[in-house]
């Protein structure tokens, strides 16, 4: 048992020193947070000049009726729409309007004329504007058109927004508010980090069995411990490399993120304080006392997250994370053992790579329909689980599910350990022939 | 009986697949001996090897350390050196040796002195902090060699151990497992290096297509095959002399031909007497010796012979 941690300690030391190792844990964090922040960065500094726009409207519906905004002004002040098109049509750069909105005559029946001319491609939120605008403007138009009487106090009375919350019936009458978006994230995220661990360090175990095996060093290893003593401590050794990095990623990204924001957007981290002060108020107060519309939004934040079963998700994150790695982790260094070099990895990686893929495909249904039959029957194979139940379980999963889903992947974990053990000591063995399927079917009826 | 060995095989099988691997070798290894381990390649020596080292297991039979049944636990007073050799290539040298030391069950102090000890014994102190790809390929074999004994095994299970030195590090080599032995370890010495066999080991096992084909101490098996053959440096007519040698039956073998020095075979039941007085009538008789012959031809008369056997009885 002691010479195991020894082995451990060595694949862990040995990937931590490495450079590359270094290099990745530091340009990870780098890397995603500028992913973070840099969309915010650029929202704020988009779109600093004001765009004029020349409106000609032959229709004469809209005039000074576009609603401007802080980007967009707009001119109505040409008599002569044919003859402003011909001249702005060909001066448009050298004058002082960035586009020019032509309105058709009988723009309320033929809703396909209004033309926009530009010499930049215009933003989608400038077309979008203005067809909003022009739309509701019809809208208004025809509508007085039937001559109803106190019109606009009529349309603010019918004006209502819907807005449905959610909530899951569980047994016993109990209700709980669920918010499918916010699950939605948590799922793909949780069942991505998986994805990508299973993957990256499945592929390092497969690596050092291939290294050991080429380097010949592995029959001087195994003449001082057992084989499946050897393949255990490089799983475990490279697992917590790979925790180590996750985890530092984690914690050097959010330092990045706050000092970002700090730095570049000093407006924004004076709201997320406001923000939080406002959810500290919250907490004091207690729930019944009604909330004032200031912090309406802060609130919904809070139900929410509080909606979110967090102990559950973080424990069979955990669960699954390790599972699913041993399960993988212990194929992957089968396969190592049975080839002499990376590249005839190919005809055996194929089984491991193809349900990790299915599960990614699978997991995206499974965050639209969490409790369909697809999402139910690959979070139980324990080849999928791992990735598939992560994506269902924040939109919260019965027990007995779970239970299922977890023994399963268990025995199954175990299985391929034992399995890929018994592959591993014979195959690390073989040199110079590339193995069939059968000759790894007869490794395992081999006696030790 | 088995008290005098520290390795004993008792009809061990081995068996892959269909293939039979070994097929019932037994052969003992006497405590504070060389035991060279022969054969052609692919005759199963290296199963053999692996087995005693406890990496795999015989289907059939038994193998005893110091008289008992071989244990998972007996492979840390157990050295081996395999005959492809490797090291990590981006692990230090130094930090390979205290590694692979502890894992044969050595603690971290006793690991860094043994590895000091030996690392100044081969002056080799100042690679203690290069990485392995750094390093020769002679370079590494020392290393290796280093590491096989670090831990003061009492049995060494060397799969040819020379190969890859150039004359003078081999000579070192030899040198090293002569005063191991000397301190009181055992060597198993598994080698093609039929001349090494004659220098260095006391008894060998000759295994060919699984089976054990010839056994004992090597001067009595030399013995066996060559008590027909005498070496003779004389003065005087070499022609008188052959036509003595022909009254008596006996003739010099012709590769053998030097204008002073002959080699003569006798017929069956000749003793060194009888030819050495028919000589000495007619020539000065310098020096006069039984020529054993050398390991390489037994090797080979033995492995052909019987495959010319197994022919005949096809």
């Amino acid at each position: 048992m002691n010479k195991i941690f020894i082995i451990i300690h060595r694949e862990f030391l040995t990937r931590v020193r490495k450079k590359s190792f270094i290099i990745m844990t530091l340009l990870g964090p780098v890397l995603f947070a500028s992913f973070m922040t840099a969309p915010v960065w650029f929202a704020t500094m988009e779109d600093e000049d004001v765009r004029h726009i020349a409106v000609l409207d032959s229709s004469r519906l809209f005039f000074n009726m576009i609603p401007e905004t802080e980007h967009f002004k707009f001119s109505y002040d040409f008599p002569n729409v044919r003859d402003s098109l011909a001249y702005l049509k060909q001066h448009l750069a050298k004058s002082k309007y960035s586009g020019v909105l032509y309105i058709p005559p009988y723009v309320a029946y033929v809703p396909s004329g209004v033309e926009f001319y530009s010499d930049r491609q215009p933003p989608v939120n400038l077309s979008m504007h203005m067809a909003n605008a022009l739309e509701k403007i019809i809208e208004r138009e025809k509508l007085s058109a039937h001559h109803i009487e106190n019109l606009d106090d009529i349309l603010r009375s019918v004006k209502t927004n819907i807005k449905i919350r959610i909530f899951r019936l569980s047994g016993g009458g109990t209700e709980k508010e669920s918010h499918s978006g916010l699950n939605m994230v948590v799922a793909c995220i949780s069942a991505l980090l998986i994805y990508m661990f299973v993957f990256l360090f499945g592929a390092q175990v497969m690596r050092g069995v291939i290294e050991e095996k080429t380097g010949r060093i592995v029959e001087v290893i195994i003449s001082s411990v057992k084989p499946f003593q050897l393949m255990m401590g490089k799983v475990v050794g490279i697992a917590l490399t790979g925790l180590t990095q996750f985890v530092i990623w984690i914690v050097l990204t959010l330092i990045l993120v706050m000092a970002a924001q700090w730095i570049f957007l000093p407006q924004l981290t004076d709201e997320a304080l406001q923000q939080a002060g406002n959810r500290q108020t919250i907490g004091a107060l207690a729930d019944n006392i009604p909330v004032r519309e200031v912090s309406e939004k802060t609130a919904e934040m809070m139900s929410m997250l509080q909606s979110i079963n967090f102990d559950v998700i973080i424990g069979c994150f955990l669960f699954f994370f390790i599972g699913g790695y041993l399960l993988y982790a212990s194929l992957f260094a089968a396969v190592g053992s049975a080839v002499d070099s990376e590249t005839d990895t190919q005809q055996f990686m194929l089984p491991i790579t193809v349900p990790l893929f299915v599960a990614m495909a699978v997991m995206f249904s499974a965050v639209q329909n969490p409790d369909g039959t697809l999402a139910f029957w690959f979070s139980v194979i324990p080849f999928t689980s791992p990735i598939v139940m992560m994506a269902r379980i924040s939109f919260g999963v019965p027990y007995w599910e779970l239970f299922l889903s977890m023994t399963v992947l268990a025995v199954t974990f175990i299985g391929a350990i034992l399995l890929s053990g018994k592959i591993y000591r014979t195959g690390i063995l073989i040199y110079g022939k590339k193995p069939t399927w059968r000759e790894l079917w007869k490794w395992l009826t081999y006696k030790r | 009986m088995d008290e005098k060995y520290i390795l004993s095989a008792r009809d061990v099988v081995k068996q892959y697949g269909d293939v039979k691997v070994l097929d019932r070798v037994s052969l003992d290894v006497p405590f504070g001996s060389i035991y060279g381990l022969l054969g052609p390649n692919g005759a199963g020596k290296t199963t053999f090897i692996r087995i005693a080292n406890g990496i795999t297991a015989p289907d059939s039979g038994e193998l005893l350390f110091m008289r008992r049944k071989l244990q998972r636990e007996d492979i840390a007073a157990i050295g081996y050196l395999p005959e492809e050799r490797g090291l990590y290539r981006k692990m230090k040298v130094g930090e390979q040796a205290l590694y692979l030391a502890r894992l044969k069950g050595l603690s971290r102090a006793d690991a860094e002195r043994q590895t000091a000890y030996w690392f100044k014994r081969f002056e080799i102190q100042g690679w203690w902090n290069r990485k392995v790809e750094e390093l020769s390929k002679g370079m590494q074999q020392k290393v290796q060699f280093i590491i096989t004994v670090l831990h003061q095994p009492s049995l060494l299970i060397l799969d040819e151990p020379f190969s890859g030195f150039d004359p003078i590090n081999a000579d070192l080599m030899k040198k090293e497992i002569m005063r191991l032995r000397d301190e009181g370890a055992t060597v198993i010495l598994s080698t093609h290096n039929m001349a090494s066999v004659e220098e260095m080991c006391d008894r060998i096992s000759l295994i060919d297509k699984s089976r054990c084909i010839l056994q004992g101490d090597v001067t009595q098996i030399r013995r066996e095959y060559g008590s027909d053959e005498y070496e003779l440096r004389f003065e005087g007519d070499r022609h008188g002399l052959e036509t003595v040698l022909a009254g008596i039956r006996c003739r010099i073998i012709p590769e053998a031909e030097q204008s002073t020095t002959v080699k003569i075979r006798v017929p069956k039941g000749m003793k060194g007497n009888e030819l050495l007085s028919a000589v000495i009538s007619c020539v000065q008789v310098t020096s006069f010796k039984e020529a054993l012959p050398n390991m390489n031809d037994i090797f080979i008369r033995t492995v052909q012979g019987k495959e010319g056997q197994a022919n005949q009885l096809q």
